[in-house]
Order: structure tokens, then sequence, then C-alpha cells
């Protein structure tokens, strides 16, 4: 049933507490290329803290982190993106007060070869590869404030493929967004899975990923339920790893399932 | 080339279908791409001036008034500068007036107990160390207190609050208290004065240089702007700002170039150079004063670094979002770092305008120009908040602090009183900023 290439990512027995709580406890996942794994679970279940370790937002207090099999050292966001790892946030963390271009590049900006800012040549391929995934955005000199939050969540997106990631994290990709914008999220993800990319969705939402998904990954208190390849569990099953931590036949039990009486 | 023209073409279809709903007025302000917020307040300004141009009787819109204004402006408008890079990352400085006072007693034991011992009195090379030494101090302060604030995490209110005893106190233990003077010759030519402004033919060159250095400016951004074929201002908008601009420049030279040497001063230049005295007695044009020419380069400066470097693009990103900076991978600390060392070197460049000026150090150089300066800087339409500020704000900003208070000078007012007018004009002055802001929504 296991895959046997060598995955993408590789996170074993993380561990990290903040103040004596065990935030993530013992949690591994794993990520295949050209696969998408929805890592599921309540508020507060450590999803979002297991993936801002490996985003580089959060240092782990134990546990590896493999890179196509090799050990990576991850201890800030730079670190992340040196390997690939792009992450768009919940929050979507966009500068408010700079526009597009600005923010596609923030932090990895072109230049000319004076040292100053290349706004033009930003700009331009901000337009291309804007034009790819929302056509109808114009508004690249006005700050992103002034944008819907589906143009803020275009902006988000195009930031993390515009360095050709190879592991891509989306924290509540649709939280944020209408139907219309949603499916167009959904056919992005499946554009970007068909060149590769290992894709990590989180969710407390299992309706907006069970589809997209190939594999749950289910988290509660901190630990890891189980993991199941959607194709092997129904969304019910799903849900009752989700709230109860019950595993069902078909997937693989991990450090957090329910201890059977 | 038909590529380009159709690719403008396209362009200007587009904004012309987006134009054609927009009143005229409107439609200029989009051509031309002026900011609103920044007319609005050389609007303001322009008020100012009239208004006490009519209460004196004509005595404020003179060139002497005028170009004293702005080598009073020059110091608190150096600081400004940097105050607004602090400001949009949501610190705050409070110690400028002291750093700029301890820098400035530095810079006068220097020049006038130290450095003449080893090179003599009135050695060239002791202005240049001697500003050099300054800045020197300044930036040490500076990252000193940065590093406290983005290391140790302590706010910069207190670190700056504490910055502003700390340095007044130390400028005291300099010389115990006592006031250095008189200034080395060539480093007091850095106060204005009539010594120390560049002439007539100097300035229109200065003047002519800028105008070639605007119009550079403009045919670079719409080369640029062609080459990726991005929609282009019309033709009409670009002559426009052009001509402003030079005009502009033009007019500040006309100005400075009608203030004329007072007749004591030309009378010795006269005697000194053997030149016969005239009938209708020596008009030598003073010419831009070296401290507003050095205000104006630190100001075209530090807007380079603002708009054109990484460094500035950073400020801004992590004062709009501080968590966004920090997870793009923005050295957010040492961002705040470079900050606060850079707001060193301005207080040094502010000091050593000020104590030349003032042709001494004293202890209470700088007093309460920390409150002028964040004043300038707010009044410039800095947002506390974080995230929106101009360098080219600030600096009008402490015009307008300075025109008040030379104006009602002039007009003989009580200088407790021009402390409540400025006051009430800075409460005022934000008050209208927050509507402007609210309606911009």
């Amino acid at each position: 049933m296991k895959d046997q290439r060598t995955p993408l990512v590789e996170m074993k027995n993380i561990s990290i507490s903040f103040g004596g709580i065990h935030a993530v406890d013992n949690a591994s996942v794993d990520l295949y290329p050209g696969e998408v794994v929805a890592l599921l679970g309540h508020n507060g279940a450590g999803k979002s803290t297991l993936i801002k370790i490996l985003s580089g937002a959060y240092k782990r207090d134990a546990g590896e982190i493999l890179i196509n099999g090799e050990p990576a050292d991850i201890n800030n966001p730079r670190d992340a993106k040196k390997y690939g790892i792009e992450t768009i946030y919940q929050t979507l963390a966009v500068a408010d007060n700079v526009d597009a271009a600005a923010n596609l590049y923030l932090g990895r900006e072109l230049r000319t070869p004076w040292g100053t800012l290349d706004d033009v040549a930003m700009e331009a391929k901000a337009r291309e590869v804007m034009g790819r995934l929302n056509p109808n955005f114009q508004r690249f000199k006005e700050p992103v404030k002034a944008l819907s939050g589906g143009q803020r969540q275009s902006v988000a997106i195009a930031r993390a493929i515009l360095f050709d990631a190879r592991i891509l994290i989306m924290d509540e990709p649709t939280a944020a967004l209408g139907p219309q914008e949603t499916a167009q999220v959904g056919d992005l993800i499946k554009q970007l899975k068909r060149e590769g990319i290992g894709i990590f969705l989180i969710s407390h939402d299992i309706h907006d990923v069970f589809d997209l998904a190939d594999r749950v990954s289910v988290m509660k208190n901190g630990q890891v339920v189980g993991e199941a390849r959607t194709e092997d569990v129904t969304k019910d099953e799903v849900l009752g790893m989700i709230i109860m931590g019950k595993v069902p036949p078909k997937a693989i039990p991990g450090p957090g399932a329910m201890q059977v009486a | 080339m038909a590529d380009i023209t159709q690719g403008n073409t396209q362009g200007a279809q587009a904004n012309r279908a987006r134009t054609a709903d927009e009143n005229p007025v409107k439609r200029f302000f989009r051509a031309t791409e002026i900011d609103t917020r920044l007319l609005g307040m050389v609007g303001a300004l322009v008020i100012i001036w009239v208004g006490f141009q009519i209460m004196t009787g004509g005595l404020f819109l003179t060139p002497r008034n005028l170009w004293n204004l702005t080598v009073q402006t020059s110091s608190v408008a150096v600081m400004a500068t940097g105050m607004v890079l602090i400001i949009v990352t949501r610190n705050i400085d409070l110690s400028v007036g002291s750093v700029l006072g301890f820098c400035g007693m530095v810079m006068g034991v220097m020049q006038v107990k130290f450095l003449p011992q080893y090179l003599g009195l009135e050695h060239p090379a002791i202005w240049i160390i001697t500003l050099l030494s300054g800045i020197a101090v300044g930036a040490a302060i500076g990252a000193l207190q940065g590093s406290i604030v983005a290391f140790l995490n302590v706010p910069a209110f207190i670190v700056t609050l504490g910055g502003l005893l700390v340095w007044r106190g130390a400028t005291w233990f300099v010389t115990s208290g006592q006031t250095v003077a008189p200034m080395n010759t060539t480093f007091r030519l850095m106060g204005g004065g009539t010594e120390g402004s560049i002439g007539a033919t100097a300035s229109w060159i200065v003047g002519i240089l800028a105008c070639i250095a605007i119009v550079a400016a403009i045919l670079n951004s719409r080369k640029q702007r062609k080459r990726f074929r991005f929609p282009l201002r019309p033709v009409w908008a670009e002559y426009f700002l052009a001509i402003l601009g030079c005009i502009l420049v033009l007019g500040a030279i006309t100005v400075a170039n009608s203030y004329y040497w007072p007749t004591n001063i030309a009378r010795k230049y006269a005697d000194a150079n053997g030149i016969a005295w005239p009938e209708g007695g020596l008009q030598i044009p003073h010419g831009i004063a070296i401290p507003v020419l050095v205000a104006v380069a630190v100001g075209i400066v530090m807007t380079f670094i603002a708009t054109r470097l990484r460094f500035g693009r950073y400020v801004f990103a992590l004062g709009g979002n501080p968590e966004a900076a920090e997870l793009a991978g923005i050295k957010t600390r040492w961002v705040t770092v470079k900050i606060f060392t850079l707001m060193g070197i301005l207080c040094a460049i502010a000091a050593a305008i000020s104590t030349a000026r003032l042709n001494a150090a004293t202890n209470a150089q700088g007093e309460l120009d920390e409150l002028y300066t964040i004043a300038a800087a707010v009044i410039g339409g800095t947002s506390l908040a974080g995230g929106v500020g101009t360098i080219a704000g600030a600096m009008i900003g402490a015009l307008v602090m300075q025109s008040l208070q030379s104006g009602m000078v002039l007009l003989g007012i009580d200088s407790p009183f021009q402390r409540i007018v400025v006051g009430v004009v800075l409460v005022v002055a934000v008050w209208l900023d927050t509507i402007y802001r609210a309606r911009a929504k």
C-alpha cells in the first residue's frame, strides 16, 4: 500500500510545546511528489503548529525533518524557502500597505545592476503570474489592503508559486473565499499537482479538502490520530477520526488513536 | 516598434475606458499621479504663508524671511526624514533631541579642544574629521538603541525615553556643562549665514542641474515602462510635471538669489577686495544656504533609500504587517537596528547644522527637538499606526511648523502662546488627516 519512492517531505516524531502545553506531540507526516495531503483536525489540534515548523516559523523541540530523504536544517522562513517550501498562511500574511508586485517579491526583490529595486521588472512578472491565476486582476498599483479577499488570496498564492516551489503548504486556503474563488483554488491545486508539486492542505473543514486530497492525516490534541488514503475511507469515517479519534479499519493508526478497550 | 506602439494604444484605451466616467479633476490627478495628500499639505502651507503675509503687512513673504525660514527648518527637517522610517515601523524615537545635543557637544569638543592640539587651529581637515566623528557617535548611539529595541524587545518608547535622559546627561558630562565656542570657520559654513551660502552663480548651476535631473528622471521612468509595455502617463501629464518641477526649483533659486548680503558685511567685503562702493550699495546675492542644500540632499538620499532600495521596501513591509515581513524571510530585527542607526546619523548631521549655526555647542542644544521632529513627521502624513509616510511629506511638515513659529515671531506673539498654537495645530492636523483617511477608504 505504501509508496516506495522517496518522500518529498518526511516529518518524524516532531514535538513542540509552548509553556508546558504540548502543542504538537510526537507527530509524523509525509508527503510525496505530486501528492495532496490534507491535514485535518479541530481548531487547536496542532495542525497549523506542525506545519509552521516545516515552514520555519516555529522551531521544533524534538524530531527531524527529511527533504528528499536527507535531513533538513530549518530554523527560519528563509531556510524553508531554500528547500523550495512555500507557505500560504491562514492570515494571508501580506503586507497591506504595499502593492501586489512588492508583496510577490517580498524578501526576494529583483534588483537592477546598481542594486536598486527593479520595480518595472517585478511588475512585469507580477502581471504575468497574476494573469495566469486571476486574469481579471488589474489593480497592480494599489496597496493590497484595497483588494478583495479573493484578490488577496491570489496574491498570496502567486507569491508561493512564483519561485518554483516544490512543496506548497496551504493553511485554510479557501476559508476567506466565495464559491467561485474556491473552485478556482481547487483548479489551481490540481494544476500544481500535475506539475509534481507536493501540497499540504490544512483545514478544519473536511468538505473543503476531501475531494482534492489523495491522503488525509488527522490530528487531535497535538497527536496524529491516523492517516488514510481518501479512496479507502468515507467522509463520515474521517469525521469520526477528527471528533473521537476513532480509526477506521483501512486507515493506519497513529499515536493519538483512541485506545480500544 | 510597431508592437510597442500597439501596446501603448491598448494601454491608452484601457486608461480611457477607466477614466471615461471620471470628472476632469480626478482625471488630471490620475494622469499626473500627484499625491493628493501631499498637495493638500502644500495647500495648507500656502494658506499659512499668505495668511501671515496679510497679517504682518507684507513682512512674511520676503526673500529674507523665506531664506531664513528654510535655514531654520533644515535641522529638524533632516531628523524628520529619519523619524518617518522609525514611525513607519511602529516605533518612536524620543531621544533625537538629546542625541543631537550629545553629537553636537562631541563635535564641538573635537574641533575646539581636541583636534587643534594635533593639527593646529583652522587646519583644513578639522571640519571633516569633526563631522565624521560626530556621525560615528550618532550611528553608534542609534545602533545601540536599535539593538535594545530589536534584540532585547524593550519597547522603543522606553528605550528612547531613557535615551532622552541619558544623552542629555552625557552632553553635560562631556564639558561639565560648559558651552564650547567658537566653532571652526569651515565647519561654520554648514550653519548658513552670509558666508555659508553658495552665491548666485553656483545656485543657478545647482538649479539647472536639478532641472536636468527632473527631466532625466521622467524620461527614464517612461523608457522603463515602455520596455515592458505598461500603460504610460499621457504625454501632456509628463510635460506638465517636468515644467512644474523646473518652475518650482528655479523659483526657489530666484528667491534665494534675491536676498542680498547685509550692507555692513557687503561693505567689509568690498573694502577687503578693493571694490569701489557703488551708489545704491553693493548687492551680493546669498544664493542657497549650505544647510538647506544639506537638508535637500538628505531628503533626496532618504527618498531614494525609502523607495528604491530593498531596505526601504522592508521598512514599509515591516510597518504594514510585521508578521508577514517575518514570514517572508526578512531579517526584521536587523532592519530595526539599521533604521535606528540611520536616525542616529541624521541626528549627527542635524547637530552639525545647528551647532554651526549657533557657532557654539551647548547643553541645551536640541531640547524639545524630538517633539518638533515627531510633529513634523506626523503633520507630514506619517501614520503612528505604521506602514504609511513619505520623506517629502515630513520635510514639508517641518516647514509648516517652522513657518508657524516664524510667522508668530514676526507678529510679536509671546513665546508661551506660540507653543499653544503649535500644539493645537498638531492635533488639528492629525484630526484632519484621520478624516481624509476615513474618506479615502
